[in-house]
């Protein structure tokens, strides 16, 4: 049976939405009823425009409500989201490795490229972690190298190798022109053509990517806004085992 | 501003002579190095422009070449004025020839003397520009005074493109900033050289050179205009180009300049000994050019806890207040960085923030200090975000910040957009104009929590500074005492680029600028020893 849900504001299925935008255009009425027409020709209906203020002499900043007319199938949704079900914590995560694995995981971690953002791959691996969770350099069993930013692909598998590395962690914050797309493709070729990518357990993380988009680059997790380190170590050494039994 | 937290006056005291005792080695390896981008900047000062066709900047073309024959240890200007007279020709056409392939190393060095008038010549009409360019400032600033916020707005602009960001960053002013800063390109701080010209290609950030310096400050000129008020602009003089940056900014009238003693080392891995020679150049040109540095504190909290490392913040901007001081800039020029960045789940945790920002308002009561908003707790919940600036706003006005980094409530999700500024300002204005004479009303429990940590952080700042005294500063930064990174003396970027100066070692830019800010040749010590009392 098909579930419509649709936003809620304070009645069920009314539909209503807050927004707020900027036209480049002098605020005035003429502005404000531009605004409403503009939201209306999304599909809203009821626009009012509640605000409107002037940023400089041409542009204006608006903010509105209206009712959304769509709805959508509840049931039909599926979610692109490595961290299915519960994830593992620190101190499960290393009991997990010690009697499954049975050694500790080594795992690598960069911000690579032009990329100077060590702010993400340092909430995964620093000690200190994020959030109230621990960073992978804190976990007994894992033993992890934090290369930090600007590493290149080159550098990142050399190290990968000489530490015999279980696990690569891809760090990637800037994504203006699309400029981690190329550098997380070289980083795969570069492991392939050096026939070493079914070695590693390679995971990619940012706030702008999907886990799709990691798979479809070739990597084999991809680890959105607001993941922690516990649910990056319990893929990853749940994939570690996955892989010793398949071979 | 009134004492309200009972700081020990000789327990600062002896925070400052820790510090003074730290950096003294530093300064004198400084005196007897010089680097490639000191050179460098030397030349940009002395009128030496422009770029090759594969836009190799003339600056490096010749520091380049001396290096490689060895010469760079007499300094790269006793070359180039002895090129000027052997051509006989101005400094472009110089440089075009430079560009074309001329190299001035080989030139065999004419009459001493005569080099030493000409190159005294081109310094003084670099460092005329820059001082031409002060008086133009401050003619300004008195012409708009009172004008300006309090604390001074900050806003930031990073679009890649220098006349997309004319755009916001007008909007921007226009909207009440006081200070726009163009943030640089993602990873110019690594690159070895400055670019050429106006460029519309940048990641996270427009490239620095000196045109664009130029088609911005044109752009606020017009601007402070219209507005009668005066719009500072601002750009980093950080990274392997340091000093470079701040005889552009210096050159084209830049007002503030990112400049952190040691920020390259513990975030940007460059060399330590490259960023101490480098950082020592670039305050020297930042404070005769009338310009106000802002430090980095702010950074020490991204990576550590603020509430742990608290007193990393102040121990930090303890050396940098020392290491300016040395480089002859004025308390009134040092804006000595900390940030609101303590966890937001933290009960009382305004409260430490408080502490922390009167802190540094007393024991700094000169400096306009700069303060930074929120950006580790951002998160996607912009709701929450703009709550969060909020009360960073009321800590800035409550306790008397100079410069006032606005927060942006989109902070955890991309570069601002116009509306996001927008909303930044008008919160800080509201909140600063309903508490305009707070700090004249409130005073704190003398048992009371505030006072309490204010305590506690001087103590252990003095309990660190110890302990870096007794290590020495190099060896500190080595074992990880500074943001949990850990840096050896001889590793990182740049550090080929240092040079032993010669006993024939020559530098008219260097003496002139010396002369101006009363530093004595070999001992930039001493100078400024009263802190900022």
């Amino acid at each position: 049976m098909a579930t419509i849900v649709r936003p809620y504001g304070d009645t069920l299925d009314d539909g209503k939405v807050q927004l707020s935008f900027s036209l480049p255009v002098a605020e005035g009425p003429k502005a404000r009823e531009a605004a409403r027409l503009i939201v209306e020709s999304w599909g809203f209906r009821d626009c009012e425009v509640v605000h409107s203020a002037p940023m400089s002499e041409d542009f204006t900043f608006f903010v509105a409500y209206a009712k959304a007319q769509g709805g959508i199938d509840f049931e039909l949704v599926v979610a692109d989201d490595a961290r299915e079900g519960e994830s593992m914590s620190m101190d499960e995560v290393d009991a997990f490795i010690r009697e499954r694995i049975g050694r500790k995981v080594v795992v690598v971690g960069a911000c690579t490229g032009f990329d100077a953002h060590t702010v993400g791959i340092d909430a995964i691996m620093n000690m200190k972690g994020y959030n109230h969770h621990y960073g992978l350099e804190r976990y007994a069993m894992i033993e992890a190298h934090n290369l930090g930013a600007q590493v290149t692909n080159e550098r990142l598998v050399e190290y990968s190798a000489k530490v015999k590395a279980d696990a690569i962690l891809v760090s990637q914050v800037v994504t203006q022109k699309d400029v981690h797309i190329a550098n997380m493709t070289q980083l795969v070729e570069l492991l392939e053509a050096r026939g070493e990518r079914s070695r590693y357990v390679l995971v990619a993380g940012g706030p702008r990517l999907s886990n799709k988009l990691a798979i479809e680059l070739g990597y084999d997790v991809g680890f959105g806004r607001g993941s922690y380190a516990n649910e990056v170590a319990t893929w990853v050494v749940n994939r570690i085992v996955d892989k010793a039994k398949a071979r | 501003m009134k004492d309200k937290l009972g700081l020990p006056r000789d327990r600062i005291d002896g925070a400052r002579d820790l510090a003074d005792k730290i950096t003294r080695p530093i300064l004198g390896f400084v005196e007897k190095h010089t680097t490639v981008t000191v050179e460098r900047a030397t030349l940009r000062l002395a009128g030496c422009d422009g770029a090759d066709r594969e836009g190799v900047p003339v600056p490096n073309l010749v520091v380049d070449q001396l290096e490689a024959s060895g010469r760079l240890e007499e300094g790269a200007l006793l070359w180039y004025a002895n090129a000027l007279i052997r051509e006989g020709r101005d400094p472009g056409e110089l440089d075009a020839r430079i560009a074309a392939g001329l190299k001035i190393g080989d030139l065999p060095l004419g009459d001493r003397e005569a080099i030493r008038r000409k190159g005294e010549a081109l310094a003084r009409a670099g460092l005329d520009r820059v001082a031409a360019n002060r008086a133009t400032r401050e003619a300004l600033l008195d012409r708009w005074k009172g004008r300006n916020n309090d604390p001074l707005l900050y806003l930031i602009v990073a679009t890649g493109n220098i006349h997309e960001d004319v755009k916001q960053a007008r909007a921007a002013a226009m909207r009440g900033a006081d200070v726009i800063a163009v943030i640089r390109t993602t990873a110019q701080s690594l690159l070895d050289y400055v670019p050429y010209g106006a460029t519309t290609e940048g990641f996270g950030g427009t490239y620095a050179t000196q045109e664009n310096f130029r088609i911005m400050r044109a752009a606020l000129d017009e601007v402070s205009e219209k507005e009668g008020r005066y719009i500072r602009l601002t750009n980093y003089a950080s990274g392997l180009c340091m000093p470079e940056i701040a005889a552009m900014g210096a050159l084209e009238r830049l007002d503030m300049m990112l400049n952190d003693s040691m920020y390259g080392i513990l975030f940007r891995d460059i060399n330590p000994y490259r960023t101490f020679v480098d950082q020592n150049f670039s305050r020297m040109i930042n404070a005769a050019a009338g310009i106000i540095i802002n430090t980095g504190e702010d950074n020490y909290l991204t990576t550590s806890d603020a509430v742990e490392k608290a007193y990393t913040v102040l121990a930090s901007q303890f050396l940098n207040e020392r290491l300016a001081l040395a480089a002859g800039l004025k308390p009134w020029q040092i804006g000595l960085g900390h940030a609101f960045e303590m966890d937001p789940t933290l009960k009382n945790g305004f409260l430490l923030e408080f502490a922390q920002a009167q802190m540094a308002r007393e024991i700094f009561p000169e400096h306009p200090l700069k303060y930074m908003p929120p950006t580790k707790f951002m998160s996607g919940d912009i709701f929450k975000g703009l709550a969060m600036d909020t009360l960073f706003n009321f800590v800035s006005k409550a306790t008397g910040q100079g410069i006032h980094l606005l927060g942006m409530l989109t902070e955890a999700i991309h570069t601002p957009f116009m509306m996001d500024r927008h909303i930044a300002v008008d919160n800080a204005k509201y909140v600063m104009d309903n508490i305009a004479s707070f700090a004249d009303e409130i005073e704190f429990n003398k048992e009371g929590l505030i006072v309490k940590r204010a305590h506690e952080v001087l103590e252990r700042t003095l309990a660190f500074l110890e302990e870096v005294e007794a290590k020495g500063l190099f060896d500190s930064i080595a074992e990880g005492l500074f943001a949990d990174v850990k840096r050896p003396r001889d590793g990182g970027k740049g550090f080929g680029g240092i040079v032993e100066k010669s006993g024939e070692y020559w530098n008219p830019v260097e003496e002139s600028l010396k002369a101006t800010l009363g530093l004595r040749v070999g001992d930039g010590r001493r100078n400024g020893a009263e802190g900022g009392r």
